[in-house]
């Protein structure tokens, strides 16, 4: 997390809370990356952190799916993740920063949407049975939301890089 | 094996292993309390001293969780700073306690914005045989609620503790409930052969009134959605069973 992130400066060395957030993170990518394919490798996966207003570990599963495919390293699916809160009694998506300070329940979910599954789960805070139903079903439906943007932002790239192709060929044939 | 229902220790899938719990075994601490959860052996000491409070909460003590893997808890513990495994047992431990309100920090306050008390739980794994979440936050609770601290008063600028001793206040009694995923069977109470090849790991902290205060997912695969449904459920009532245990020792 970057030092300026925050609103009390925060000191560069990762403390303790960003050693658990990292554990956390590479676990809710773990299952769709085809490690198999690289034995006796390491891939590393860098989360910078610039401005953290809640939500934050969600945006960087989110963006740490899309970077792993950026990078062409093989992946079952992409991971969207998103956090549900509680606020004076009611449940919410997306808490911000002052949000959940003030709110009364903060759980980050990471989905997998094809496969059904939760890659991503924590709680703080205080929730009933029938919330946490609910709550979790509410992430869920978040998360498909933001697979849809995902896989749109990757289809992005490489239309424009098909497009920057044919308009140089182009130029090529008339020249 | 498992997909027949069965586990090496012939326990049922939603059964703990046998739990022994011991109060009061470090007098120089304030509180202390060992655990046995099958052959996993976790001792948590809580002493608590004065201090200054934290910025952004003047009228408030402070909790602070710490765990040590000692080296000869297990041939993949080392000695060093705390890894992540560390790190994340501690944090899971203070989420369930710190969530739940347990301790009743408002009422810790010597002198509001310059002095407080600190309430420190350290978690001292002596054995892992699996499970130390549970076995760690069990032994937590009894500590604090065993937990004896002499009065302590402001005179001017200094701490003048008495010798008349009340314990802690203690507002909730959260317990947490550990589950794996082997071969998609959810088990309960993992041992450390079942965390060896375990998919997943789910635990679920559940305070006295039955609501859910701290959940954390680990390990490298994940759950269904109707998995983590019904996880919660079996988490509400073996919390409760637990809860029970930890009582009827911490309090006896």
């Amino acid at each position: 997390m970057a030092p300026f992130s925050v609103d009390e400066r925060k000191n560069p060395a990762p403390s303790r809370r960003e050693h658990e957030l990292s554990k956390v993170i590479r676990e809710s990518l773990e299952p769709v990356v085809l490690t198999d394919l690289y034995p006796r490798t390491v891939i590393d996966l860098f989360v910078e952190i610039l401005q953290s207003d809640g939500g934050s570990r969600c945006a960087g599963i989110t963006g740490a799916s899309l970077a792993l495919a950026d990078a062409g390293i093989p992946m079952r699916e992409l991971v969207a993740a998103c956090a549900i809160g509680k606020i004076e009694g009611k449940l919410a998506l997306d808490l911000s920063d002052s949000e959940d300070k003030y709110g009364e329940a903060d759980l980050p979910v990471a989905y997998v949407p094809n496969a059904n599954l939760v890659t991503l789960l924590q709680m703080d805070g205080e929730l009933t049975t029938e919330e946490f139903n609910k709550g979790l079903e509410m992430a869920v439906e978040a998360c498909k939301t933001i697979h849809t943007m995902q896989r749109e932002a990757l289809k992005k790239k490489f239309r424009e890089i098909k497009e920057s192709v044919i308009e140089k060929e182009e130029t090529e044939v008339v020249a | 094996m498992i997909s027949r229902g069965k586990r090496i220790d012939d326990r049922g899938i939603e059964n703990y292993r046998t739990i022994t719990i011991e109060a009061g075994l470090i007098e120089k601490a304030n509180g202390s309390a060992e655990v046995h959860l099958g052959k996993s052996r976790v001792l948590v000491g809580v002493k608590v001293q004065t201090g200054p409070p934290f910025p952004d909460t003047p009228d408030e003590g402070v909790l602070t969780v710490n765990a040590e893997l000692v080296p000869l808890a297990s041939p993949s513990f080392e000695a060093g700073p705390p890894s992540e495994e560390a790190i994340e047992l501690a944090r899971v431990v203070d989420r369930g306690i710190r969530e739940s309100k347990a301790v009743d920090v408002k009422s810790l306050v010597l002198e509001k914005g310059k002095k407080v008390q600190v309430v420190y739980v350290d978690v001292y794994v002596l054995d892992h045989d699996g499970n130390l979440i549970d076995a760690a936050a069990m032994a937590a609770l009894t500590a604090l609620i065993n937990a004896k601290v002499p009065k302590m008063e402001m005179k001017g600028d200094e701490v003048i503790v008495k010798s008349s001793h009340h314990p802690l206040p203690l507002n909730n009694y959260p317990v947490a409930v550990t589950f794996a995923k082997v071969n998609g069977t959810i088990l309960v109470d993992p041992s450390l052969e079942e965390e060896q090849v375990m998919n997943a790991r789910l635990t679920v902290t559940i305070d006295k009134n039955g609501r859910v205060c701290a959940m954390q997912k680990g390990g490298q695969y994940g759950f269904t959605v109707e998995e983590l449904k019904r996880a919660v459920v079996v988490a509400v009532e073996k919390a409760a069973e637990n809860r029970a245990k930890i009582l009827a020792v911490a309090k006896g």
